[in-house]
């Protein structure tokens, strides 16, 4: 592997390194003051690879939730991913190495940066360059987490509202959708059809009917969405 | 929280979350997208964010005003910083720096 793709990987990778590291020790310290083995953490972080899927995790094995709304919890939040790999398609064909790895390590951030054209880079180095990038990135949501476990389970002061860390990363993602993509009337019957979901049953059954009716009310919904959704910025 | 229960919950959202990222190049390498997927692809994010948040608020209770007013306020703040600054990591922190200080307070 040429030193060149090696260094021009590092310097791309450094903006997902700060943000890495930064969520892996909050997601790693959440799973320790909830009471979770360092080594799950590190399960996840390897395995499952999703950051806010793996935030949302902490709060579906704590509350004991069932394999399905797991597995359905998973698929929404992670739908996203579908449609990175639809658009990487064309640019992945010609990999013959570490293919299986790339796909694999396709999160938004990896995505952001393997989606970008370089035509600084030679064709033929691209796939060493996009699996550099690929491995670097996991590598430091792993560093992250690992830390972020260890020091968790040596904290002495009291945590207590630490947990609110995750709420906050959600309502930072969704006010940036809202604000930035005209999303907004997809957010508002987010929020609505999980509220009426929660009300009618319960904090502990809500989540697969919110997201059936979710579902059910944007595709009826389409048209008004469709029609709005360019002009509300 | 048994270890089995652990253990197969992460590998279920692995395996579910792989199959996300794996399927367009298993069904879609050929054909055009169809136009339903690319509509939900653009506006489902930002309705699960919405229900995720939901998820997150949902054990605030309204008996006592230190049930609901630390989180009320901590997530307006998280919202404004956050359309005024659009930095992710600052409105996380700030806003969980806010709600531990105001749930000691009340």
């Amino acid at each position: 592997m040429k030193k060149e793709i090696i260094k021009k990987a590092l310097v791309s990778t450094i903006p997902v390194m700060s943000g890495y590291v930064v969520l892996g020790i909050g997601f790693g310290i959440l799973m320790s003051t909830n009471g979770l083995n360092p080594l799950w953490s590190l399960l996840m972080s390897l395995f499952i690879y999703a950051g806010s899927m793996q935030y949302v995790a902490i709060g579906l094995l704590t509350g004991g939730a069932s394999f399905l709304t797991t597995a359905l919890t998973t698929l929404m939040v992670n739908a996203r991913h579908l449609f990175y790999g639809i658009s990487m398609i064309d640019k992945y064909s010609k990999i013959k190495k570490g293919k299986l790895y790339d796909i694999f390590g396709l999160t938004d951030e990896t995505y952001a940066l393997v989606v970008e054209d370089r035509p600084d880079i030679q064709e033929e180095d691209l796939p060493s360059y996009y699996f550099l990038v690929s491995i670097l990135d996991q590598s430091y949501w792993v560093t992250g987490s690992m830390i972020g476990a260890l020091l968790g389970t040596m904290i002495t002061f009291d945590t207590t509202g630490i947990d609110f860390s995750l709420t906050a990363l959600f309502i930072a993602i969704f006010t940036e959708q809202c604000v930035s993509n005209g999303n907004r009337k997809a957010g508002i019957i987010g929020v609505v059809s999980s509220v009426v979901c929660l009300i009618l049953f319960g904090p502990g059954n809500f989540l697969i009917p919110s997201m059936i009716l979710i579902t059910v009310l944007l595709c009826t919904m389409r048209k008004s969405i469709e029609q709005g959704g360019g002009q509300n910025e | 929280m048994s270890n089995s229960f652990i253990l197969i919950s992460i590998a279920i959202m692995s395996i579910v979350t792989a199959l996300l990222r794996f399927l367009p190049f298993l069904i879609f390498r050929n054909r055009k997208t169809p136009a339903i997927i690319s509509y939900l692809g653009t506006v489902l994010p930002c309705a699960i964010m919405g229900m995720l948040v939901v998820y997150c608020l949902k054990g605030v209770n309204f008996v006592g005003l230190e049930g609901w007013i630390p989180a009320l306020l901590a997530s307006i703040c998280v919202v404004l910083l956050h359309v005024w600054k659009r930095n992710t990591l600052l409105s996380i922190i700030v806003g969980t720096a806010c709600y531990m200080i105001l749930v000691r307070l009340f």
